[in-house]
């Protein structure tokens, strides 16, 4: 352990050092007009030949031809250019974890099984060296969620141009999570379906209760768990569910229902199988991992790519996420698994909605951002090519709350180092 | 006392009685000699398969079978049992039993009780506790009576018997299920030699997996004859003395499975021996290549009972393969009679040792012909042992061995009456030796009635006629008879009758329920006319009903047919040449037997299939230099620092439908990698994905063998604290490599009578050039150090793979002389890869090494093409250099470049026709070929799935009307056979299984 961490001391005060220049830019002070750009507005619509506007960290006009901007405005010719919402992350456990291997780097798993009251944002690390090679990709903004026990804990959504977590913070608080138990039964195992619907029957009560305590006029003694909770009783808050298989997303939409709780279902590998079923219910999902292997070995080949068009086609409201195991690094890779789906379905004006506006939707924030909407928070994204296609995707600016963040990530630095070393231009 | 108890006992007494002639026990009682002498009259005796005698007779004494035929003289000291209408069969035999053999003891996994290296059995014995040649079955065998009455029930008379355990087994013994003493029941002490790939209880770590047990038994071939030369440093080694003595003996082999049945026969090969193989039931799926080996085989009859697939949540998970199997399994010994593959059968499988006679009906119904059915459990196992002069047939002087049975053993209902072991009689049932069916007069009272006895002669029905029907009942208890009767119309006419039945007269006392007693009798007056029971039995009989097909591979994405080779004209695409030509726009490429015939524009040939390329894409076929997929069993043989003996290519599983999965990614060639859990770990093995083919058809012919080496936290055991395997430290890996080099060339010096050590010879191998390295490495620490162990004993190391810090050191690996082979863009998950950046591949290639991207991952293989892609987006690479990175360059690191990896003439046509520009998320496989066989077509593949949804929905039904029906069921069992391997420890969630296993184990840790 110890020898871990002499090791781990070694590296972090190494590779903080390549990367102490970056830093969060100040709040926008000259108003910026984007012109001659091809405006993908994350609502399915297009504008080419665009421009937009943006003053004060919110977007002020978007529109087509020419635009009056004052004089003392910064001009960016988009010319040839693609203009996008900034991406969300819509689960992650970026900052969170550094290391996956390295058991100090990891902070989203409490002990214990029932943890709603514990708080994803105060564990944040702004610094993590992962943050700034996944907003190079066109991620601005991210989901960020704890994991472990049944009741994991209380998640937040952050912007990625940040000093701390408190100005990290961009919607506090939005969700609770519910690790569902697995609900599968395996030969030679236990009955995993008796025990798990047991212990929800326990996660059941323990919401009874908490609705109870919520009627109490004046608490005599406070419950820090069940104050936790209040928001999802008055549907300020949503219940996501983590779960894949049918049955357990069933057990899911019931749970839900007694309470009247807002829910997502995060993962739903198998939500193709019943569309319908979480449209009648208003169920969103957040989809795990176009990139995934099918399900069962007798599955279509490529399912996981294809579930976003049926969910689509249902009129499901659904986004993606890489939400296990490397979902902190690999966030990068999140628009290329939106093009994945735009391969096999989705139209890409609809592959893009589901990583800006569905995303915004579902995690309570599409007042504020997830389409290029006039009265939006300035976060953009300009590149050379199609965002999700890895092939064309080159980011060469990107805005938060009308910021221009650096761009430049710990990899890029090392790549400079090296192709000194190698005299490449 | 009960019954059993009764028979039991007799039976020890006949046996007591049966002692005769000299011996050395003593005697507590007086001298009781015995002849033993029994006839059997007027029976149906079928002497093997082939001879059926009507009306015969056998004479049996002192244990033997002394004259047999029609017409014989009955001794006049015999005792006369009068078997007509009876059938008489040589018992069967059951040459894979464990019968009378305890089990060893296992004390728990390796897991819990850290490092053993070496045995820990005490004595003289060899190095590994898996190896248990001197382990004798004759020595441990003891009679066990309840476990012989439940063989001897199902007909069996005698069994090979072994301890089933570790790899080298020791010998087997051949006994009767008699209950005399062990002296007496053993017919051969020792009479086979028995192995398997399970190292049972063995407590030392090494093997840990298929491969390392099958090094394990190669190099035990080798030390045996090493061992004959009485090498001085060895000593005394009693286990490959026992092996060495063994060799004359049949040996055995418990495959269990249709491809380890080939990889044991294939062991067997190399050395020389022919192994008669217990097979697993699926064998009928890989009958040509099974029939191939020549071997023998021991067939279980375990037929998977039906699952309860009500619930379409839990049925959703089990295999198109399992429930195929389900149906076509009895068909597994037919089809070894058909492919006239010689076969024994065993019980030993089976759940319920009472499945073994219905499921051999199963077989029989299947289309196994009875005479098959009965060399394989009499004829067949005794010649096998080479005990045929002995048992196996009912002939003159041999043992007195037989079934009376009430009708053609294999008939349905047919009863087993009794079981004769070594000339004493074991009843098996009485209920029914006596068929009383027939119309009798009962005389009570004055009265006479009419009573009709029918139906199953074991337990007949009754029907009491008088005036008017009475209602009655029948109990009958070996020669004791109660009745009891009651009048439907007169209530109180009740009457209890209790007697003694004789052959055709019943007589005895009864009391009517007024309290009045009387005498009854009842005389057989006539024998039942033939009516409608018979009619009702072969109602009962329902056949065999089998709809599926032998699919290759078998399950969900198999062919009847495995493609073929065809002419192909692909007529006006962009052609990716990876050669002078670069990227060739509206170009005709012809395929022809296999190859790559032209180039060119408005090409043409007669007879080719033409296929529009127009706005399509062709590339060479994507070859994946680090991949884990279709492998059976563990890929890390994990136990030792240096393992080069195990090889990935004895492991090859060609059903794993991530083959398919990758063909409709573009892969065409994948490299099989052993883990990277220590230094040296195992050879490897190129495959091109010819799906459909067997393990041996897929592999890349001619190719230079290549070996995986690891460095870093995974041999160091990073991730396992408590793990005390050297070495803890990169200092010590780079001394575990350096002694073994040493070692390798030490032996190198060694005479020809020097042992041969297969991991020696694969590390001699690498010092002669003659195989090469690719090796797991992260850190330019220890790809330096790498490079000069590597320059110390003069080879290169042909390929780094993972390599994430080689871009620090390209400048010293392209000095070296080595390929990269390298993730795009992974980064972060471990210590040693927080440096990693994703434009590694273009710096090493700027500095002049030859680079590839793998996968290491069976998601991320069928998008290489993308992983390419990002060399374009995060360093500007050329697109022909990164298309090049998943096709031309994996090739010529894996010295294959001659034959694949690019468009041109006289190539192979491992091709792919892209839908889109290659390096696009946009772009699919539309067609993928290897050897210019289309195994991949995304029209084709629609059809297949139809057919998935098609045969599944057949078989679920056909499931859920088995249950209807009141055949037994298990639960669901959900098929996760597949596994995607990448980094060790990493669980990514791009997976079911992986993705279920991580919401549980977050819980689990949390909980601790």
């Amino acid at each position: 352990m110890r020898k871990i961490f002499f090791i781990l001391l070694i590296v972090i005060s190494f590779v903080a050092k390549a990367q102490e220049t970056m830093h969060p830019m100040a709040a926008q002070s000259t108003p910026v007009l984007i012109k001659n750009g091809t405006m993908h507005l994350g609502n399915g619509l297009i504008i080419e030949d665009g421009y937009l506007f943006f003053d004060k960290g919110k977007i002020v006009s978007v529109g087509s031809g020419a635009y009056d901007a004052p004089a003392n405005a910064q001009v960016i010719n988009a010319q040839g250019k693609q203009l996008y919402p900034g991406l969300i992350a819509a689960s992650t456990n970026l900052g969170l974890i550094e290391v996956s291997a390295v058991r100090a780097t990891a902070d989203f798993a409490e002990l214990g099984t029932m943890n709603p009251n514990i708080h994803s944002l105060v564990a944040y690390n702004t610094d993590s060296k992962v943050i700034n090679t996944v907003r190079s990709n066109g991620i601005l903004l991210a989901h960020i969620v704890p994991s472990g026990g049944y009741l994991s804990g209380t998640s937040s959504v952050v912007q990625l141009d940040a000093w701390n977590w408190e100005d990290a913070a961009y919607k506090m608080d939005n969700g609770i999570h519910l690790n569902l138990p697995v609900l599968l039964n395996r030969p030679g195992g236990t009955d995993q379906v008796k025990s798990g619907l047991e212990t929800i029957e326990e996660i059941r009560n323990f919401f009874r209760e908490a609705k109870a305590y919520n009627m109490e006029p004046v608490h005599t003694k406070t419950n820090l768990k069940f104050e936790s909770v209040k928001g999802l009783f008055n549907s300020s808050q949503s219940l996501f569910v983590h779960c894949d298989l049918v049955r357990e997303m069933m057990v899911a939409i019931d749970f839900a229902r007694e309470f009247g709780f807002k829910l997502v279902v995060v993962g739903g590998s198998d939500s193709y199988l019943i569309p319908e079923v979480l449209k009648e219910n208003k169920v969103a999902v957040i989809l795990a991992q176009p990139h995934s292997l099918p399900s069962a070995e007798d599955d279509d080949i490529d399912q996981p790519y294809k579930t976003g068009a049926v969910l689509q086609k249902a009129g499901v409201l659904f986004t993606i996420c890489l939400d296990q195991g490397f979902g902190y690094w690999r966030q990068r890779d999140l628009p290329f698994q939106a093009g994945t789906m735009a391969a096999y379905g989705l139209t890409k004006e609809e592959a893009l909605s589901a990583l800006t506006l569905n995303a915004a939707k579902i995690l309570g924030i599409d007042q504020i951002t997830g389409t290029l909407v006039a009265g939006k928070d300035a976060n953009i994204v300009i590149s050379e090519g199609d965002l999700l296609d890895m092939k064309t995707s080159k980011v060469t600016k990107a805005f938060i709350q009308g910021r221009e963040i650096n761009l430049d990530n710990k990899q890029s630095q090392l790549f400079e180092k090296y192709k000194a070393k190698y005299s490449i231009k | 006392m009960n019954r059993l108890a009764i028979i039991l006992v007799s039976a020890i007494l006949t046996i007591s009685f049966q002692l005769a002639g000299q011996e050395t026990f003593p005697l507590n009682d007086v001298a009781n000699p015995r002849e033993g002498c029994t006839a059997f009259i007027h029976a149906t005796i079928i002497k093997d398969s082939k001879t059926t005698l009507q009306d015969a007779s056998m004479i049996i004494r002192h244990g033997k079978i002394e004259n047999i035929g029609s017409a014989l003289p009955i001794p006049k000291d015999a005792v006369v049992i009068d078997c007509k209408g009876k059938y008489i069969y040589p018992s069967f035999i059951d040459i894979y039993s464990d019968y009378g053999v305890s089990a060893n003891k296992t004390e728990g996994s390796s897991g819990d009780r850290g490092r053993q290296m070496t045995s820990s059995t005490k004595g003289a014995f060899g190095w590994n506790q898996a190896i248990r040649s001197e382990n004798v079955s004759s020595d441990l065998f003891k009679v066990n009576p309840s476990k012989a009455k439940d063989l001897r029930a199902i007909g069996i008379g005698a069994v090979l018997s072994h301890q089933m355990d570790g790899i080298s087994r020791g010998t087997g013994t051949f006994v009767t299920l008699g209950l005399e003493k062990e002296n007496k029941v053993m017919l051969k002490e020792k009479a086979s030699a028995n192995f398997s790939f399970d190292k049972g209880s063995s407590t030392q770590d090494y093997p840990t997996s298929l491969m390392g047990a099958i090094a394990l038994l190669r190099q035990n071939f080798l030390d045996a004859q090493w061992y004959q030369t009485k090498p001085a440093e060895e000593g005394i080694n009693l286990s490959l003395q026992a092996f060495l003595d063994n060799r004359a003996l049949p040996q055995i082999f418990e495959g269990n499975d249709k491809w380890n049945d080939l990889r044991a026969d294939k062991v067997g090969d190399e050395f020389g021996v022919q192994f008669i193989v217990k097979g697993g039931g699926n064998e009928y799926q890989r009958i040509a290549e099974i029939k191939a080996t020549n071997a023998p085989f021991i067939l279980p009859l375990n037929f998977p009972l039906a699952m309860d697939v009500d619930d379409p949540i839990d049925s959703r998970f089990v295999s198109l393969a399992d429930l195929k199997h389900w149906e076509m399994a009895p068909l597994n010994p037919a089809a070894f009679e058909k492919a006239t593959i010689p076969f024994a059968l065993t019980s030993t499988g089976l759940k319920e040792l009472s499945s073994f006679i219905p499921n051999l009906r199963k077989a029989i119904k299947a289309g196994l012909s009875e005479q098959a059915a009965l060399d394989a459990l009499t004829k067949t196992p005794a010649n096998l042992l080479k005990m045929y002069d002995q048992v196996g047939s009912l002939e003159k002087g041999k043992l007195a061995n037989f079934l009376i049975t009430s009708a053609p053993v294999f008939a349905e209902k047919t009863v087993i009456f009794q079981n004769w072991v070594q000339g004493n009689r074991y009843v098996v049932k009485d209920e029914g030796w006596k068929d009383r069916n027939g119309i009798y007069t009962l005389t009570l009272n004055n009265e006479t009635y009419r009573m009709e006895l029918k139906g199953d002669a074991a337990k007949p029905k009754i029907l009491l006629i008088a005036k008017d029907t009475l209602k009655s009942e029948l109990e009958m208890n070996d020669r004791l008879v109660r009745l009891s009767l009651s009048a439907k119309k007169d209530s109180l006419f009740k009457v209890k009758l209790s007697g003694v039945m004789s052959e055709e007269r019943w007589n005895g006392t009864a009391l009517f329920s007024t309290g009045k007693s009387a005498i009854w009798v009842a005389t057989k007056s006539s024998e039942l006319s033939l009516d409608a029971d018979t009619a009702k039995t072969k109602k009962a009989d329902s056949p065999f009903k089998n709809e599926g097909v032998v699919t290759f591979p078998f399950g969900g994405y198999g062919s009847q047919e495995i493609p073929s080779q065809e002419t192909i004209l692909i007529k006006n695409a962009t052609v990716w040449t990876n050669e002078k030509g670069g990227k060739l726009e509206g170009t005709d490429v012809l395929i022809r037997k296999g190859k790559i015939a032209a180039i060119g524009k408005n090409l043409s040939e007669g007879k080719a299939r033409i296929i529009d390329g127009t706005g399509k894409h062709l590339s060479a076929g994507i070859i994946d230099e680090h991949s884990h997929i279709a492998v059976s069993g563990e890929v890390n043989e994990c136990s030792q620092s240096v393992t080069a003996e195990s090889r990935i290519t004895d492991v090859i599983n060609p059903d794993d439908v991530n083959i398919y999965r990758q063909l409709s990614g573009g892969v065409t060639g994948s490299h099989i990698l052993h883990g990277s859990c220590n230094t040296i770990g195992g050879q490897t093995q190129l495959l091109k994905l010819r799906w459909g083919a067997n393990a041996e058809q897929m592999k890349f012919s001619n190719w230079d063998p290549f070996i995986k080496f690891a460095l870093g936290e995974n041999v160091k055991r990073s991730y396992y604290p408590s793990s005390t395997r050297f070495p803890d430290t990169r200092m010590g890996v780079e001394e575990v490599l350096a002694d073994a080099f040493t070692r390798a060339r030490e032996y190198q010096k060694l005479g020809p009578t020097k042992r041969k050590d297969l991991e020696l010879e694969a590390l001699s191998e690498i010092l002669n050039k003659k195989r090469f390295i690719t090796c797991h490495s992260y850190v330019q620490s220890e790809i330096n150090s790498l490079i000069k162990i590597a320059d110390r004993f003069n080879f290169t190391v042909n390929t780094f793979t993972h390599i994430l810090e080689g871009y620090k050191v390209a400048d010293k690996m392209n000095a070296h002389g080595s390929n990269a082979s390298t993730f795009s863009d992974w980064w972060n998950y471990k210590m040693e890869v927080v440096d990693a950046i994703p434009q590694n591949a273009f710096l090493m290639q700027k500095n002049g090494v030859n680079v590839a991207l793998n996968s290491d991952d069976a998601e991320m293989a069928r998008r290489l093409n993308q992983e390419a892609a990002k060399s374009v987006k995060y360093a500007n690479m050329d697109e022909q250099e990164a298309l090049k990175m998943v096709t031309l360059n994996p090739a010529k690191m894996l010295h294959v470049a001659d034959r694949t990896g690019s468009i041109k003439v006289g190539k192979d046509a491992d091709l792919v026709l892209w839908s889109d520009h290659p390096l696009s998320i946009y772009a699919k496989s539309e067609l993928t070929m290897v050897d210019g066989v289309i195994y991949f077509d995304r029209e084709r593949d629609k059809k297949l799935r139809e057919q998935i949804l098609t045969e599944r929905t057949r078989l679920l039904q056909k499931m859920i009307s088995a249950k209807k029906d009141g055949e037994k069921t298990v639960p669901a069992a959900p098929s996760f056979a597949v596994r995607n391997y990448c980094e060790e420890g990493c669980h990514d969630g791009t997976s079911l299984l992986d993705r279920l296993e991580n919401r549980e184990s977050s819980r689990s840790s949390t909980q601790e």
